[in-house]
């Protein structure tokens, strides 16, 4: 009994990693595919309801695991909840789009799994070995499902693409492992971050943090590290791409904060800059990039690109209040994301997904629910009040401006003008372009319940953003902990 | 402050809102919709009007501070609060809203054929947040009300513009979001610095005046963009001429406006020393606005961009009258606003009424109005003369009182304002003679249909406001005089404060009780004389 208990920090991540192991078995089995994808995929959902339930019952205290490797607390806790609550919300929007897309292969929802557990054990590693094992764990299954299409010329470059691009990144993220360690003779967090202080941080340890903070940054797609992203994002079926825009990014800003502003907290001054040069070039890149794009994944992408670089405003600031903005902007984000997605993927035009962005004419005719709840999702993207997007916008710049950084807030909103041009666009095409062509079939239920459920917490923001907030605060103490 | 038990002001700002999920409650097939989005849509800003009625006559003008103040618990953690409240500058622009948005819907009634219920849907939830923005006690709360007109805004010009509707919709949303942001950057800035976002704090609070150069910029690129002023202003005429009548109606009304009250409650008590610094520069923009943009109107075809351009030019009174920084300057301006936000109300509509029977803005389209409906032509007329600033209407009175106090200010200026006007009277006069007077050359023109009784009712009570304040005036002066005399007061303390620094630099200590004693001096002169 004893010995199950020191694991018990690590009970939902156990069983996810079971549970998928009995669904490769279940999925060989079974000769009828789409069965077996029917099975697998409500397993799958099921079972990531269970480890939530398992997260939040262990999650009041923190606590470590094989030997501080693993380490969980209510900030790991409540960014896990985030993460499984996202890939939930993918999962449950694909029902339809896995069918007409031709992906229904009980694979897909496997390797879902596979990827959110290596992200559950990224947010939680302890240390520089655990953290690259679990974002192999998350990179890999993340490879294969963008060429999950195997037959399409375009999924399969968009898997071969990021496989290479990803492999690189990798490279560079465990170079700089080898460099902290060789500098400061330590792998675990706490370690490093004992042997880390001001006065003391060697050269090398500092290329070290730039390689992996640079390595981190290819994964969160932030610019200039982040010119695979369009293209993945583009040729993986749309279901996929969701998940790339909502679940990975989760896990990897909770690596970026516990690394930076957890670990390596007292020397701000070996990251600081890196952190502001990623966010200033993120938001730019992000905004300027999207403003010719006709491809509605294409624009996703680089919007995403964007929201990272305002997620990473608060984050430049490497103060408390910094941090928890970038975890209220990621909760928006995730919301927005989720939302646009559910209804993305379930438009057509003439039997094939509407994808180019003029696809959208007419949505206002045919859906004027799900068009107003479009234009909500875009108007909180471009940072409007009173919309939650806006929120994030005003905490992230209010952390940036608290440490001093005006010229980045000021960047960073001039680039959201930017920006909010083509959400308006998008806008504009659903509620004055071709307003008599209508799209065709009706939206899938659990989609109609996610599309209206994002767009209303995020119409009624300002309700629920103080308990938000207040919520966060209570985490941040946690972030890396110091025994003594 | 004056506080009150129940949250009277939030209520106000809500009752739209309420209208709204009305709106969104009616089924039926589509005339039924259309029939009845309109008559909630009125019912709905009817009551939200007498609401406002009531509050203002319960409003005390010799209390000096904010009234009806509510204060609500919100992210207290960051200094925030949400907190409503009026004083005698805010007072007038929410009854203004709250009168002119019933007219708007009524002015919409039967040129607003499709999406009606839509179409309300935005100018209800416009209104409340117009009124939200001017009941505003919190910089964020502000910016949240301010920044959100956007939105509905966009999608008025957007969907039920005219022909070149998308680009004059982006090209406003842009252009003022573009002078928002900035906006917003200081406000974060203001909020680090006093460790609050409370607007009543703030404004006694004392930022460096090297800062203060900053902030004060940053706010006038969004005040400049959204009053307009010239060079800003060329996302004006496109949004006027495209926007549907009611929606130019609104826009010149009161978002216009917008601009001018936040001057007043932002940059002059917030950067006294900036507002003084940026005076000189601010009143030349306007005095170029004025006679720029009385000219660009001279020369110009269409009936609703020459009011568009009419307009700059008279919020360049308001800026002049403004920056003058004394009692008749900004008593003047904030009369101008109320004034101008009547009179340009009812051209836009004037014009519209025209535009709803022939379908054209061209003024050499008509000619010899005044033969078909005789009626429309006395309004017209009385709204024209009012704009030109006739003695008698409400337009006289701003523009005067503007120019005593630009006078004082600096004699140059005033003279060169005082062109604006001889050139507005051309203008005026010139449109009103080649629309109403003359023989009809045009058939169409000759058969107009006379004016109905839904647009007399429009008509009515603007013509008879601009009348009464112009016969009148006290009935605002006194709502706003103890409030103006409060940001003067901040303005002289501020000018004490940096000449004793001068005096006193080095010797920090009882600097601030001689400035609160020098202020009490002032006081007690100004209430003296």
């Amino acid at each position: 009994m004893i010995d199950l208990l020191i694991l018990e920090p690590a009970l939902a991540e156990i069983f996810l990693a079971s549970i998928s192991l009995i669904l490769v078995l279940i999925a060989a089995f079974i000769p009828h595919r789409r069965l077996a994808t029917l099975i697998v995929r409500r397993t799958v959902i099921i079972s990531l309801l269970i480890a939530l339930w398992l997260v939040v019952y262990n999650g009041n205290q923190p606590a470590y695991a094989f030997y501080g490797q693993f380490f969980t607390s209510p900030f790991m806790v409540y960014m896990k909840i985030l993460l499984i609550l996202g890939a939930v919300g993918v999962l449950l929007m694909g029902r339809r789009s896995t069918r007409e897309d031709e992906i229904e292969r009980p694979e897909l929802h496997i390797l879902m799994l596979l990827a959110v557990l290596g992200m559950m054990l990224m947010v939680s590693a302890n240390d520089l070995i655990v953290l690259y094992m679990g974002l192999e764990l998350q990179s890999l299954p993340l490879y294969i499902i963008a060429a999950i299409r195997r037959d399409s010329m375009r999924s399969s470059e968009a898997g071969l693409k990021y496989f290479l691009l990803g492999a690189l990144a990798s490279g560079l993220l465990l170079y700089g492992i080898s460099l902290i360690y060789g500098f400061t003779g330590s792998l675990s967090y706490d370690g490093i971050k004992l042997a880390v202080d001001a006065a003391s941080i060697s050269t090398g340890a500092v290329i070290g943090i730039v390689f992996l903070l640079c390595g981190l940054a290819f994964k969160i797609s932030a610019a200039p590290f982040h010119m695979w992203t369009p293209d993945v994002y583009e040729g993986s079926p749309t279901l996929v791409t969701a998940f790339f825009a909502v679940v990975p990014k989760l896990a990897i800003m909770t690596l970026f904060i516990r690394f930076t502003y957890g670990v390596l907290g007292d020397v701000t001054s070996s990251w600081q800059q890196v952190v502001v040069a990623l966010a200033a070039l993120s938001m730019v890149v992000g905004a300027i990039g999207a403003l010719r794009q006709t491809n509605i994944k294409r624009l996703m992408a680089y919007s995403s690109i964007a929201h990272m670089g305002y997620a990473l405003v608060g984050l430049s600031s490497a103060l408390a209040v910094g941090v928890s903005s970038v975890m209220v902007y990621m909760v928006i984000y995730v919301i927005s994301s989720v939302g646009v997605f559910a209804l993305i993927l379930s438009l057509r035009r003439d039997g094939r997904p509407a994808e180019r962005i003029s696809d959208l004419a007419g949505f206002s005719t045919s859906h004027p629910m799900y068009a107003m709840a479009l234009l909500v999702l875009m108007f909180s993207m471009a940072g409007i009040p009173p919309l939650g997007g806006f929120f994030g916008k005003w905490f992230v710049f209010s952390a940036a401006v608290e440490a001093g950084f005006v010229p980045l807030a000021v960047i960073g909103v001039l680039s959201s003008v930017v920006g909010a041009f083509y959400y308006l666009r998008i806008v504009k095409i659903m509620y004055i372009d071709g307003v008599e062509d209508k799209l065709d079939t009706a939206i899938p239920f659990s989609n109609r319940i996610i599309a209206t459920a994002s767009a209303g917490v995020l119409l009624l923001f300002a309700f629920v953003i103080a308990i938000l907030r207040d919520t966060i605060v209570a985490t941040l103490p946690f972030i890396v902990f110091v025994a003594g | 402050m004056m506080e009150t038990s129940w949250p009277i002001l939030t209520v106000l700002t809500f009752i739209p809102l309420v209208g709204v999920i009305f709106l969104l409650l009616i089924r039926g097939d589509e005339a039924m919709v259309k029939r009845n989005a309109r008559d909630v849509a009125l019912l709905v800003s009817v009551f939200t009007m007498l609401f406002a009625f009531a509050i203002a006559y319960n409003f005390d003008p010799s209390y000096r501070g904010y009234q009806f103040v509510d204060r609500g618990e919100w992210l207290a953690d960051d200094g925030i609060g949400f907190v409503m409240g009026v004083d005698g500058i805010s007072l007038p622009f929410v009854v203004l809203t709250a009168l002119l948005t019933p007219l708007a819907i009524l002015a919409s009634w039967h040129s607003i054929t499709t999406r009606v219920r839509e179409y309300m849907m935005g100018f209800l939830v416009l209104e409340s947040l117009m009124i939200g923005t001017f009941c505003a006690l919190d910089l964020l709360v502000f910016y949240l009300f301010f920044e959100a007109v956007l939105i509905p805004m966009f999608l008025i010009i957007g969907i039920w513009g005219g022909e070149r509707r998308v680009y004059a919709a982006f090209k406003f949303f842009l252009y003022t979001l573009a002078g928002s942001v900035l906006m917003l950057v200081a406000m974060l800035v203001m909020a680090s610095m006093a460790g609050t976002t409370d607007i009543a704090t703030l404004q006694q609070f004392t930022f460096i005046p090297q800062v203060q150069i900053w902030l004060f910029l940053a706010f006038f690129a969004s005040f400049a963009v959204k009053i307009p002023m010239w060079p800003l202003h060329t996302w004006l005429p496109d949004a006027h001429v495209e926007a549907p009548t009611a929606g130019s109606m609104i826009l010149a009304g009161i978002l216009l406006k917008m601009g001018g009250y936040g001057f007043l409650r932002f940059s002059l008590p917030m950067f006294p020393d900036a507002s003084l610094f940026f005076a000189p520069m601010i009143m030349g923009l306007s005095v170029i606005a004025i006679i720029y943009t009385s000219l660009v109107a001279l020369a110009q075809q269409d009936m609703k961009k020459l009011i568009a351009y009419s307009s700059v030019a008279h919020m360049g009174f308001v800026t002049v009258g403004i920056f003058s920084i004394n009692a008749q300057g900004i008593s003047g301006a904030m009369f101008q606003m109320i004034s101008h936000g009547l009179i340009s109300a009812a051209l836009f509509f004037a014009v519209g009424v025209v535009y709803d029977r022939l379908h054209t803005r061209d003024i050499d389209a008509y000619g010899g109005v005044v033969d078909a409906m005789p009626r429309y032509a006395v309004f017209f007329m009385i709204m024209m003369l009012g704009s030109v600033g006739l003695p008698g209407t409400s337009g006289f009175v701003g523009e005067f009182v503007v120019l005593i106090g630009v006078w004082q200010a600096n004699p140059m200026v005033a003279i060169l304002s005082t062109t604006g006007i001889v050139l507005g009277a051309t203008y005026m006069l010139w449109l009103y003679r080649r629309v109403v007077f003359g023989v009809a050359e045009h058939d169409a023109v000759a058969n107009l249909p006379p004016l109905t009784s839904r647009e007399i009712l429009i008509f009515a009570p603007l013509v008879i406001l601009v009348l009464w304040y112009g016969i009148f005036p006290n009935a605002i002066f006194a709502v706003m005089d103890t409030a103006v005399a409060g940001i003067l007061d901040r303005i002289d303390s501020a000018i004490l404060f940096e000449s004793l620094a001068h005096v006193n630099s080095g010797v920090d200590s009882g600097v601030n009780s001689e400035v609160n004693s020098g202020a009490n001096l002032l006081t007690s002169i100004r209430a003296d004389t």
